[in-house]
């Protein structure tokens, strides 16, 4: 059995879109199978349309099949209806490039990049035909690997995968072919030993290789079973992005997806501190893309894809040091044409200047987002986003009266600390916005989009309890009141799918038994709110005998161990205590790229350093650091882009 | 206006295999992003937010493969047939092939209004060819067959014999070719497989398998024409003729 499509293809007839399934995207590859190549099924756990851009997925499929050695293809999580059709055919979850048994690979690899997903990936192993469980695993089974941030707290998974990868994965891919190549050419005899082999790969958790320790309810810890599997399992970082200029060929889906555009990654990692956020704490160090390489990714993607968008794209994209003039050359090269569209999703309202704002809009325009996250400046200190409100009025305005209608804003409910005063102040804002808006347009309207805060593990709000359901259905509820009668409008994202979020983020090994009873009663999709029920997650939680509120919210202890002690981000734990506690005491913390390093443990600890093209921030607004910026730095590893200067800058 | 800031060109293109799955405006994207890819001199339309003129012919649904889909474009300079065909495939989807091009004289009507009907082969199962050619015969010699049709979600009963100008059965297969108008509005394959199911008991298990769009057809003068074959521009210039036509 290796080609599905025959018997695929008169089912795909009786489902909604269909050409989910097909593959033959412009980019996709149809690889060749054989004894001496390791294949890699990479899938994203979630619909199509929401996976087919996601950007790590396309990376390592470039770099792999670029080996001799490996060969990757893709799948998605089947949606209900063919998922039906498929159980009742007998045939198995397969690739969508060339329509292959998932069985006929010796990788599943998993994106995870959503918590809510982790139920369709017991359900894709299982259409597979592959042991939901890594105990009932058999030497016939291909290994089930997982990464992406999530694996940063990989417990709840670790009774479904047989190993995780931490950190970025452009390098350890090879490594992990290598394990597997020769594996593979025992005859895939001694899983044991390959998972054995795997773990000493550095950045790879084999969850079997560890012990689990409780004390009632209480977690105490996770040791190692042998001396040579790692007690500490540290995160993976490319050093400098410019050796990966990866996707070079951006997959082009034939049906409509979410961010369908050209995507190019200007840089990776963020040291603005925000302390709500994981992605900014476990991506450290900064490491820019020299911008001639961003402009020719940006060049030849677009004509390469055929696209007329382009995003650029990182979690904080405005502080990119060649910014202006990127996307100056960006929309020269382009106008002309008056075809292309340029978004910056992450925008810092501090970085959002009028400059950037009329570069934008001589192209075509596309919607506006920032992300002033908290209502009150006080509330902005404690989660360390330092922008004012000043800045976020001035960059509406420089929005506004370059011709943008609508503006939308991204704010966060339930984080530490939080007053109604806070909760209120977001419709302030709001308010504000639009008024703002109003001298320059009529037709000016904000949106405030509120999503109920999930503490992560590695940031300085793991310790904080979550609020409770029907604490953030209360804030929701103040805010839709004060905005009621207001052209300025409220949004919010459902506080029961946050609150099961909570239950997965800061949970142990014990959570995998509830996550497996919510997939067997058929709670796939959760991420889609027609799909999502809480009651599954919390008749699931009673039949483990597990206390939804102890995992959620639940304030934790200084001295408590938690469940992902064991895998390394490189930040001190001393470093994300004193942040907590800097935040209570609503201490803001400036961005270490330029200002004193505060050694938050990633560069010292793992001999990286920040890779950024200019030593000054970007232009306009505060930056929210409250000092001198024109003030050597002191002691922050950097190195300048195009400079032979490299190393610490000099005190 | 069609034809006032270009050249328009009609296009023929084929749609075979698992392509067939993709939607008419996914079809529409595929075009401009190859139009795109094969950096074709489009003309725009003016206005605000300016966008290249295309237009389709009637839509194929989703599934149904065809070797005759039309589409217009207007091109801000003249290029060569060749290059069209080659550089537009070239930036489509595996699977969807222009076929064929024809420079359009200025103000030709759209597809939309022009075409005016729809050949297609029906690979049907259910049934072995002798009850197949059996109920085509009955379907044709009956004047009025009422059937249950779906539109915009509300059901109706009407009558499609009207709308059925042509339906074969391929001696000795499970094939039927079928011809059907697109006015007062287009029939469905599926409307027509209702149909043979009616006028036959034999016929009732029928089912259609695969379908393939195999004609569109122009009419002009009582004769039908390919659309390639209408509204062509003249080799002289326009003003040459206009200005040959002034002299006589």
């Amino acid at each position: 059995m290796s080609d599905l499509w025959p018997r695929l293809e008169p089912l795909l007839a009786r489902v909604e879109k269909p050409a989910r399934y097909i593959g033959m995207e412009r980019g996709s590859r149809r690889p060749e199978h054989g004894p001496d190549r390791v294949a890699w099924l990479l899938l994203y756990p979630d619909a199509y349309e929401v996976g087919l851009p996601n950007q790590g997925l396309q990376i390592l499929y470039e770099i792999l099949n670029e080996r001799p050695d490996a060969l990757a293809e893709r799948s998605y999580a089947p949606w209900v209806d063919l998922e039906a059709e498929l159980r009742a055919h007998g045939l198995p979850l397969f690739s969508v490039d060339t329509h292959r048994p998932a069985t006929d690979f010796d990788l599943l690899a998993f994106n995870l990049s959503a918590e809510l997903v982790y139920t369709n990936l017991l359900n894709c192993v299982d259409l597979a035909g592959v042991p939901v469980r890594v105990a009932d695993r058999g030497p016939q089974h291909p290994l089930v690997v997982a990464g992406g941030h999530c694996t940063y707290n990989p417990e709840p998974l670790a009774d479904f995968v047989d190993a995780f990868v931490i950190g970025d994965g452009e390098e350890v891919v090879s490594e992990i072919t290598e394990v597997v190549k020769a594996w593979k050419r025992s005859g895939r005899a001694n899983r044991e030993a390959v998972l054995r082999d795997l773990a000493t790969v550095p950045g790879v958790y084999v969850p079997s290789m560890y012990e689990v320790e409780y004390d009632g309810p209480q977690f105490v810890g996770i040791t190692p079973k042998y001396s040579d599997v790692p007690a500490i399992v540290d995160k993976r970082t490319i050093a400098d992005l410019a050796d990966w200029p990866y996707p070079k060929e951006q997959l082009v889906p034939l049906i409509e997806v979410v961010h369908d555009r050209l995507n190019v990654e200007l840089f990776r990692g963020c040291t603005r501190g925000c302390r709500f956020c994981q992605a900014g704490m476990i991506t450290r160090p900064v490491r820019e893309r020299p911008i001639e390489q961003a402009r020719t990714m940006v060049q030849q993607g677009l004509r390469r894809s055929g696209y007329d968008e382009v995003a650029l794209t990182s979690l904080s994209s405005a502080d990119f040091s060649g910014i202006e003039g990127l996307v100056g050359s960006i929309v020269d090269e382009q106008s002309g044409t008056g075809s292309v569209s340029l978004s910056l999703p992450s925008l810092r309202v501090d970085a959002f200047t009028v400059g950037v704002a009329s570069q934008i809009q001589k192209v075509r325009r596309t919607g506006l987002t920032f992300a002033p996250e908290a209502g009150t400046w006080r509330m902005r200190q404690v989660i360390n986003k330092l922008v004012t409100e000043e800045d976020l009025y001035s960059a509406a305005d420089a929005a506004f009266s370059q011709g943008w209608r609508r503006v939308k804003l991204y704010f966060l409910i339930g984080l530490p600390t939080e007053t109604d005063v806070d909760t209120l102040g977001i419709a302030e804002l709001a308010r504000n916005v639009v008024e703002i808006g109003k001298r320059h347009t009529k037709a000016a309207s904000a949106t405030a989009s509120v999503g109920g805060f999930v503490p992560k593990p590695h940031t300085p709000f793991q310790w904080f309890g979550q609020n409770s359901v029907a604490e953030l259905h209360r804030k929701v509820a103040l805010l839709r009141d004060d905005l009621r009668r207001s052209p300025a409008k409220v949004r919010w994202h459902d506080p029961e799918a946050t609150f099961a979020e909570g239950i997965v983020s800061r949970g142990d090994r014990r959570i995998g038994a509830v996550i497996e009873r919510v997939w067997r009663a058929g709670g796939t999709f959760q991420e889609w709110s027609e799909r999502f029920d809480l009651t599954r997650w919390l008749d699931a939680m009673a039949a483990e005998g597990l206390d939804p509120e102890w995992y959620v919210t639940r304030h934790r202890t200084g001295e408590e161990a938690q469940p992902w002690d064991h895998i390394a981000a490189g930040l001190h734990r001393d470093f994300l205590w004193g942040d907590w506690k800097a935040a209570l005491a609503e201490h803001g913390l400036p961005d270490c790229r330029w200002t004193p390093c505060y050694d938050c443990g990633v560069c010292t600890g793992y001999a990286l350093e920040h890779v950024v093209a200019s030593p000054t921030p970007p232009a306009g607004g505060s930056q929210g650091t409250g000092q001198d910026l024109a003030a050597a730095a002191v002691g922050v590893p950097v190195r300048f882009l195009g400079t032979a200067r490299e190393g610490f800058r000099a005190r | 206006m069609r034809g006032d800031t270009g050249f328009p060109v009609r296009m023929r293109y084929a749609k075979r295999g698992p392509v067939r799955f993709i939607g008419h405006r996914d079809v529409a994207r595929a075009f401009e992003r190859a139009f795109r890819i094969a950096e074709l001199p489009l003309a725009f339309s003016a206005g605000f937010s300016p966008h290249p003129k295309v237009s389709f012919g009637p839509a194929l649904a989703v599934g149904y493969e065809s070797d005759a889909e039309y589409l217009d474009v207007e091109l801000a300079e003249a290029l060569a047939d060749e290059r069209l065909v080659r550089d537009v495939t070239g930036g489509l989807p595996a699977g969807m092939t222009v076929t064929g091009v024809t420079r359009l004289a200025d103000r030709a009507p759209s597809l939309q209004e022009e075409i005016a009907s729809l050949g297609y082969r029906v690979t049907t199962g259910g049934v072995d060819p002798v009850a197949l050619s059996a109920a085509v015969e009955a379907f044709l010699a009956l004047s009025e067959i009422r059937v249950p049709v779906a539109r915009k979600g509300e059901h109706h009963v009407e009558d499609i014999r009207p709308s059925v100008l042509a339906l074969t059965a391929l001696p000795g297969e499970s094939v039927v070719d079928v011809e059907v108008a697109t006015r007062p509005r287009t029939l469905r394959v599926a409307d027509v497989v209702t149909g043979l199911r009616t006028v036959s008991e034999d016929a009732a298990p029928l089912e259609e398998l695969r379908v393939v769009r195999t004609r569109q057809w122009i009419e002009r003068g009582g004769a039908r024409w390919e659309p390639l074959d209408v509204d062509r521009r003249s080799e002289a210039p326009e003003g040459a003729t206009r200005a040959l036509e002034t002299c006589a």
